[in-house]
């Protein structure tokens, strides 16, 4: 039985993102229930509980508001983690090996490993978004939006866990960019609150910040409402995906972490 | 059609170690080469850069003519290589391993579910494939890495030290296997420490040592070069001195036991009738090393 060169790829893309979702559901105690239990507890303190005395947010209540900043921080840090630490430990394992002597060409290495974290992005993505009803209703006024900017933003944060493992030599350089850039990033980029309530020199600071982009175009699928426009939005995010996918690719080509 | 043929291959690592310092290679297809060197000779940077683990300095490597620097990906379709560290997922079912490998090379998932069940029958792990891998034991883990080397049926089998630290009774049955698949017609390579394993089983021996090969060819014409061979004899009776066997080097071990030094031009004949005048009885008789091993020492210590 002989197929194509490009079939034999997509098989061996499909192998990797099947060998990923396998691994999220077998240690779904670490991967999927972790952000089930911080989201609602985010839900209960400060959507419940404060959120009650905050009023409203952009035209609706504090909680509706919350709801996508909220999906968005746990598909960004599961995306993120996911690939992160599954090949940072291939690499410690060293079956990252298995893939590098194989034909499958680097660029769909990365793209196996992009496309399994965001499935477990959107994994996480959907429970937390199942939580949410709990507390609020969620009306999606643009589906197309809200599906796009989600996976795109997973693509986004699957790609800066895959170049974190790449260059990560030990277990604490994993844990090292999400605690002291992603964290920061994510709870400065209008999850909880929207950049109109800053300072206007702190308003154009946060436009630097890229998750502002994502949870904010998330956002505006979700409720209609946006601190900034939807099209610099996707314009931003494409980009870090083309600029993130590159590094990536020439770092797996050049064995940067891999290869001797 | 060479199988595989490196010419002045180069490694320098950044820390400024000359790993291969200009190897020329070839193996031609269909043949069972062993490369024997010492720790730390370089051959595993060779296999490495082979089979793009390390990335080369200068040099040339062709695989089944597939030059690794513009064809990459058909020069690996080409190699299986089992690596001398355990290097599979720990926690993978031994099945999941062995079906993964198949599809990063491609083949679609029926055919690699065939293909890991004949594999796993045949190192004798068919029984094992739902168990976790880390539960197998050493010999298995190596069957294990073989029948993952092989899933996606090479030309060129690569074996990095393959039974190193396994039972004899499992490096019998690895032997066994490994010249079955042979004549059945795949491309073999392996460095071993065990001498004894190249001189069974491989055709052609090449040795490396400091980066450099220091010889080649046809393990029969490298034996051919030995002068001298030393034969241990266990006598039926003990001894009280060592017997003058006039030309040959004697030693006494122990009451019981000699050890003769053989050149080239003397002969085994000679040596029996000698100790039959002196009616000495000699029960058994080996070698002292392997063939090979003598020759590998003399080489590598600069003996000739």
């Amino acid at each position: 039985m002989r197929v194509s060169r490009f079939r034999e790829n997509y098989i061996g893309f499909q192998t990797i993102v099947m060998r990923e979702l396998v691994r999220v559901l077998r240690i779904w105690i670490q991967t999927l229930v972790p952000p089930a239990i911080s989201m609602t507890l985010y839900f209960i303190i400060f959507g419940g509980l404060i959120g009650s005395r905050v009023g409203q947010m952009g035209g609706y209540s504090y909680m509706a508001f919350l709801a996508p900043g909220l999906i968005m921080m746990a598909v960004i840090n599961n995306s993120y983690a996911n690939v992160v630490s599954s090949f940072f430990g291939a690499k410690f394992g060293r079956h990252v090996e298995e893939l590098l002597v194989s034909p499958l060409p680097n660029a769909y290495i990365v793209l196996g490993y992009v496309a399994g974290g965001v499935v477990r992005g959107l994994l996480v993505g959907i429970i937390v978004t199942i939580i949410s009803l709990f507390f609020t209703h969620l009306h999606v006024v643009h589906p197309l939006i809200t599906v796009s900017v989600v996976i795109l933003a997973a693509v986004v944060f699957s790609l800066g866990g895959f170049i974190n493992a790449v260059f990560a030599k030990k277990f604490d350089d994993v844990t090292i960019i999400p605690t002291f850039i992603l964290t920061p990033l994510t709870y400065l980029g209008g999850v909880f609150y929207s950049i109109h309530l800053l300072p206007e020199v702190w308003q154009h600071i946060s436009r630097a910040n890229p998750i502002l982009y994502m949870v904010n175009a998330f956002r505006y699928g979700i409720l209609g409402v946006s601190d900034i426009s939807i099209g610099s939005a996707y314009a931003i995010i494409l980009l870090f995906i083309l600029g993130l996918f590159s590094f990536s690719l020439l770092l797996l080509n050049k064995g940067v972490g891999l290869r001797t | 059609m060479n199988a595989l043929s490196l010419h002045n291959l180069v490694k320098t690592y950044k820390n400024g170690t000359q790993a291969l310092k200009g190897i020329d290679f070839e193996v031609q297809e269909g043949e069972f080469s062993a490369l024997l060197g010492p720790n730390g000779a370089g051959k595993t940077t060779a296999i490495g850069i082979i089979t793009s683990l390390v990335n080369k300095t200068s040099g040339t490597v062709k695989v089944f003519d597939y030059d690794i620097d513009t064809e990459i990906e058909r020069a690996k379709s080409c190699i299986g290589l089992v690596p001398q560290e355990i290097n599979f997922n720990q926690f993978e079912k031994i099945s999941d391993i062995v079906i993964n490998q198949a599809g990063f090379y491609g083949i679609p998932r029926r055919l690699a579910k065939q293909r890991t069940e004949k594999y796993l029958k045949q190192l004798s792990l068919w029984d094992k494939r739902d168990d976790i891998s880390r539960t197998l034991s050493g010999g298995m883990k190596r069957r294990l890495m073989i029948a993952r080397a092989l899933v996606h049926e090479p030309k060129l089998l690569i074996l990095d030290e393959p039974t190193a630290g396994v039972d004899i009774e499992v490096r019998r049955s690895m032997w066994a296997f490994l010249k079955k698949i042979n004549k059945e017609g795949i491309t073999i390579i392996l460095t071993t420490h065990y001498l004894e394993e190249a001189e069974d089983l491989c055709r052609r021996v090449a040795i490396i040592d400091k980066g450099r090969i220091i010889e080649q060819g046809r393990t029969r014409d490298l034996l051919a070069k030995l002068h001298t061979e030393t034969f241990v004899l266990n006598l039926r009776e003990p001894l009280q001195q060592v017997p003058p066997l006039d030309g040959y080097a004697v030693t006494q071990v122990d009451d019981t036991t000699l050890e003769v030094a053989v050149n080239k031009s003397q002969d085994v004949n000679m040596l029996f009738g000698l100790l039959s005048q002196q009616h000495i009885q000699v029960t058994s008789m080996r070698n002292k090393v392997n063939r090979l091993e003598e020759l590998f020492v003399r080489l590598v210590e600069g003996k000739g």
